[in-house]
């Protein structure tokens, strides 16, 4: 590996001092069959959480076989998640659509992480719209399959309800639905590296320590509150749009 | 008003500055409905958990409008909606 790919490789990693970007930095273009694909922060960044989560799965897979009755250390900590992500589920969506307790888990882990990974001088997956919009637009497809496979010609009424007359409201709410699902959680984390980045360019010696304190609130507290709030959200639109 | 370019990006940092007037919204917003939380718990301490997650959840809705007025004051700093640097 020569120098140039080792500092592209670093250039994943943030510098503070360089200032705020909205935009995250392009790393490199490949050229697929005459398609420029951009590797940018998010990309690569993305592919280390992807790598570390299913690192993790495995671990937990080979560990599997060595599960007691009685858990303790390592099956301890799985277990309170799976737990917990099962009963978040269930007060969301009734234990009859528990089966979504899988896609969920695996969404909260992968938007937890890239929250967190702000704290290691990444620049956070879930900084960038494009990430959260195809997490939202995916809440979006499931909301009105469920829609359409439960209700059948009830969800299409849904519609016209209560008057004909408010069709294109409803048509415009729905696809609000979305767009404030994605805008939170970028907003939140953005708002949080802007505010982070203007700590940082403050005069020296006021940076020691103090921005930890920051990096608390704003990585830690609101990167895992908007991860919760993002999935029980998800849950509760899906599940206003199941008929029952 | 030698520079247009400087025109547009002063009247831009403005823009950013009203755009964050919308946090006004979310804060009286949440911290109703953090008030009414905790008189929740407060006269029902058993249902601590469920009141907490319903807050919770209350309390990301009304931020949104909020998180519109924060999008828009950054798109305005840092996103060039104008296209000031290509001119």
């Amino acid at each position: 590996m020569n120098l140039l790919m080792l500092k592209k490789l670093i250039g994943i990693v943030d510098n503070p001092s360089e200032g705020f970007d909205i935009t995250s930095k392009v790393l490199a273009k490949i050229n697929i069959g005459g398609q420029e694909v951009w590797l940018t922060q998010t990309v690569v960044t993305t592919w280390v959480i992807m790598a570390a989560l299913i690192i993790f799965a495995l671990i937990v897979r080979i560990k599997l076989s060595s599960f007691k009755e009685k858990p303790d250390g390592f099956q301890n900590i799985v277990e309170l998640g799976i737990e917990n992500m099962y009963k978040l589920v269930v007060t969301c969506m009734t234990e009859k659509y528990d089966y979504f307790g899988k896609w969920f888990f695996g969404l909260f882990c992968f938007i937890l992480c890239s929250n967190l990974s702000g704290l290691l001088g990444f620049r956070a997956p879930t900084a960038d719209l494009s990430t959260t919009v195809a997490a939202a637009l995916a809440t979006f497809v499931m909301m009105h399959f469920m829609g359409i496979v439960t209700g059948k010609a009830s969800y299409f009424k849904g519609y016209i309800e209560p008057v004909p007359f408010l069709l294109p409201l409803n048509i415009v709410s729905e696809i609000a639905t979305p767009i404030s699902l994605s805008f939170r959680l970028f907003g939140n984390i953005m708002g949080g590296m802007a505010i982070m980045s203007l700590i940082y360019s403050l005069p020296r010696w006021l940076n020691f320590g103090i921005p930890a304190v920051f990096h608390v609130y704003f990585d830690v507290f609101a990167g895992c509150i908007q991860t919760v709030v993002f999935v029980m959200l998800s849950m509760t639109f899906i599940k206003d749009k199941i008929a029952d | 008003m030698d520079d247009p370019k400087a025109f547009v990006m002063g009247c831009s940092a403005i823009g950013a500055g009203i755009a964050m007037i919308a946090g006004v919204g979310p804060g009286i917003g949440q911290g109703f409905a953090a008030g009414k939380g905790a008189e929740a718990v407060g006269r029902q301490p058993e249902a601590r958990s469920t009141v907490t997650s319903t807050m919770i959840l209350g309390c990301a809705v009304a931020e949104s409008t909020g998180i519109y007025g924060l999008v828009i004051a950054l798109l305005l700093l840092f996103a060039d909606p104008f296209g000031v640097k290509a001119w």
